[in-house]
């Protein structure tokens, strides 16, 4: 089966990424303040502190304490929060369904609106509405994110009181211990505002990004034929020319799942929405090493994952592309 | 009445603040079932043409002037439905290059039922079955497997029968065929345009080919069409162009064709190369290259009469 070469291949590069990236982690880990100091109180002298780094095995080799480290890792263990005094891996978890539902709300938004808005700016570049869109995608590149949460927070929470703007509102607990808050009107409310915000991002660079592809493939020459062929507008658009607008949109979309979940870290603290963003954020103001390199382990991880999927869309969307192992 | 007929036709692009005439009037006539070659360098508006009869000029540029009488109605006044009911229907294309003119994601068999599909009532079923006796008609091997194929696990030249496939499916009454065979391998060539040929004599279909190229025509066409900057200089019966040319330009692409000059002679060459139609010259467009031109010549466009368009016709034909 093609499908599992694929995935055994991936998964070995998703390995060696992991590695370099628990590897990076845990130099900062090593580097990054004294642990002790947020561990006991000032009472305890240097002594006493010199034998617990013995203890805590702090003195030896860093190749002896980063295998030590790894094979804690591989178990599921990130180390304890220092000030959750809980698995850090389990601090994260709770937050991840805020941090998942926002970008999930945030990409069904940017999706839904720059597919439309690109195809019409490519079919009517001149028209008012298109160069209306593209001058508010210009706007939209330049405004930093943070000055469009603050701006929503203000309009739509302060002067006009509409939406909430902070918190994550009304949740639902799942039985497998998913929060969610899709499934209420005042979750669904609160999601408003931040995934908007997070979406601003994308928009505009989804809209100029489709609009360019677009115009690009009505102007070969397989969409010339498909006119001389006499096929319907319609068809020449959304079969002909969009199916091979989907492919750089897919590819570039994928890179670009990362600036998301970057971008999360900005929107979360701004709404004070409770997902891994806003945590470590808060990690980082409290020297949280452990949570922090749990943090970035689990980002990294998501970032693996994405970018397999993506890889195996664009697989399944583009017939010039065999999966790798596979036969041509 | 012929079946097409194409009268005056002008095509112009805009460049800066004016428009420019790609074609300058151009006039054309085809009857039922003949081979009509159109023939001149790049630039000379010959693909111009083939898209501005089914009205497929990509703007900015447009038809400004002309009729295009196909059936008896003129395609420049119908409506978008109706034209498109011609467009690869009665009168279908070929493409020059075959690698960029079938969609890269689809397969060959979605792009020849859609076409079906566009013009008849007809199952998706009965269209591939169809479709499949077309494919095996170019000759393509294993129709049946190759039907689900992508257009990148054909050659170049398999994809050019598919795309011959295509023009023939619905039974076209003229098929254009812009350069057919200038993107592929000279080994197949040949073969090509013999299928070409041979599908548009057993179909009555008639044939409106166009090429730089006048052995391909001499071989294929029953009548000629030269054309030099946005205009029509000469046309007649491809025999008596080909073997009595009235127009300098005619006589210089036929003396730069290998298998006309003597073994050892060196080939002519027209010197220098088309205008752009930005810069087109005073007078005749031709009188900057032409060996017979006189200041009559730039200063005075000459009319087409008697089936060439040159002050100095007679000259021309008696020292062919």
């Amino acid at each position: 089966m093609h499908i599992l070469a694929f995935l055994i291949r991936r998964a070995v590069q998703a390995l060696v990424v992991m590695f370099v990236i628990s590897l990076i982690g845990f130099t900062i880990q090593s580097n990054l303040g004294d642990p002790l100091r947020e561990l006991v109180g000032q009472s305890v002298s240097e002594a006493e502190r010199e034998a617990l780094r013995g203890e805590m095995g702090l003195k030896d080799p860093f190749a002896v304490q980063y295998a030590r480290f790894l094979s804690k890792a591989v178990r599921g263990d990130l180390g304890t929060s220092y000030f959750f005094k809980r698995p850090a891996l389990e601090v994260i978890a709770d937050k991840f369904s805020a941090t998942f539902e926002l970008v999930i709300g945030a990409t069904l938004i940017f999706v839904s609106l720059s597919v439309p808005a690109g195809i019409y700016c490519a079919i009517n570049p001149q028209s008012w509405p298109a160069r209306a869109i593209m001058s508010f995608s210009i706007i939209g590149i330049s405004v930093p994110v943070f000055l469009t949460a603050i701006f929503l927070v203000w309009f739509f929470g302060v002067e006009l009181g509409w939406l909430p703007a902070f918190g994550r509102g009304e949740t639902l607990a799942l039985p497998w211990g998913w929060e969610t808050g899709f499934l209420t009107a005042d979750g669904l409310a609160h999601l408003l505002l931040p995934s908007v915000t997070l979406s601003s991002i994308m928009l505009p660079l989804f809209i100029r990004l489709i609009r360019a592809e677009m115009m690009e493939a009505m102007g070969t020459e397989y969409v010339r034929f498909a006119q001389a062929k006499g096929l319907s507008p319609r068809r020449i658009r959304y079969v002909h020319a969009f199916r091979n607008t989907l492919l750089p949109v897919v590819t570039v979309g994928g890179l670009q799942i990362g600036t998301l979940i970057a971008y999360t870290i900005l929107t979360e603290t701004v709404f004070q929405w409770p997902g891994m963003g806003f945590l470590f954020l808060e990690a980082v103001n409290r020297v949280d090493t452990p949570l922090i390199i749990a943090y970035i382990i689990v980002v990294g991880l998501i970032f693996v994952i994405v970018n397999t999927i993506v890889d195996l869309i664009y697989t399944l969307i583009n017939p010039m592309v065999k999966l790798p192992g596979a036969r041509a | 009445m012929p079946l097409l007929d194409i009268r005056d036709l002008h095509v112009a692009f805009p460049s800066g603040r004016r428009e420019v005439e790609a074609l300058r009037g151009v006039d054309l006539t085809l009857e039922r079932g003949e081979r009509l070659g159109v023939v001149g360098e790049s630039g000379a508006g010959k693909s111009m043409l083939a898209f501005a009869i089914l009205d497929l000029i990509a703007p900015p540029g447009r038809i400004t002037a002309g009729s295009i009488f196909f059936d008896g109605r003129d395609i420049l006044r119908l409506p978008e439905p109706a034209i498109r009911d011609i467009r690869g229907n009665r009168i279908s294309m070929i493409f020059q290059d075959p690698m960029m003119t079938l969609n890269p994601v689809l397969t060959i068999g979605t792009q020849m039922i859609e076409t079906l599909r566009a013009h008849r009532d007809i199952s998706k079923a009965a269209a591939r079955r169809l479709s499949v006796e077309r494919l095996k008609q170019v000759s393509i091997p294993s129709a049946e497997s190759r039907i689900d194929a992508y257009p990148h696990e054909l050659s170049g030249g398999l994809r050019q029968r598919v795309v011959i496939a295509i023009a023939l499916l619905t039974e076209p009454e003229i098929i254009i065929a812009d350069e057919p065979t200038t993107a592929l391998d000279v080994t197949i060539q040949a073969e090509i345009m013999a299928l070409i040929l041979r599908l548009c004599r057993e179909n009555n279909v008639g044939l409106i080919l166009i090429t730089h190229d006048l052995g391909v025509v001499a071989e294929v066409t029953e009548r000629l069409m030269i054309m030099y900057a946005g205009l029509c200089v000469e046309a007649g019966p491809t025999r008596r162009l080909i073997d009595a040319p009235a127009h300098p330009y005619t006589r210089g692409l036929l003396g730069a064709l290998p298998q006309k000059a003597r073994r050892g002679a060196r080939l002519d060459q027209i010197p220098g190369s088309m205008p752009p139609i930005t810069a087109l010259p005073s007078g005749c467009a031709y009188h900057p290259r032409c060996p017979l031109a006189t200041a009559r010549c730039a200063a005075e466009a000459p009319a087409f009469r008697a089936g060439v368009a040159c002050h100095h016709a007679e000259r021309a034909e008696s020292r062919a």
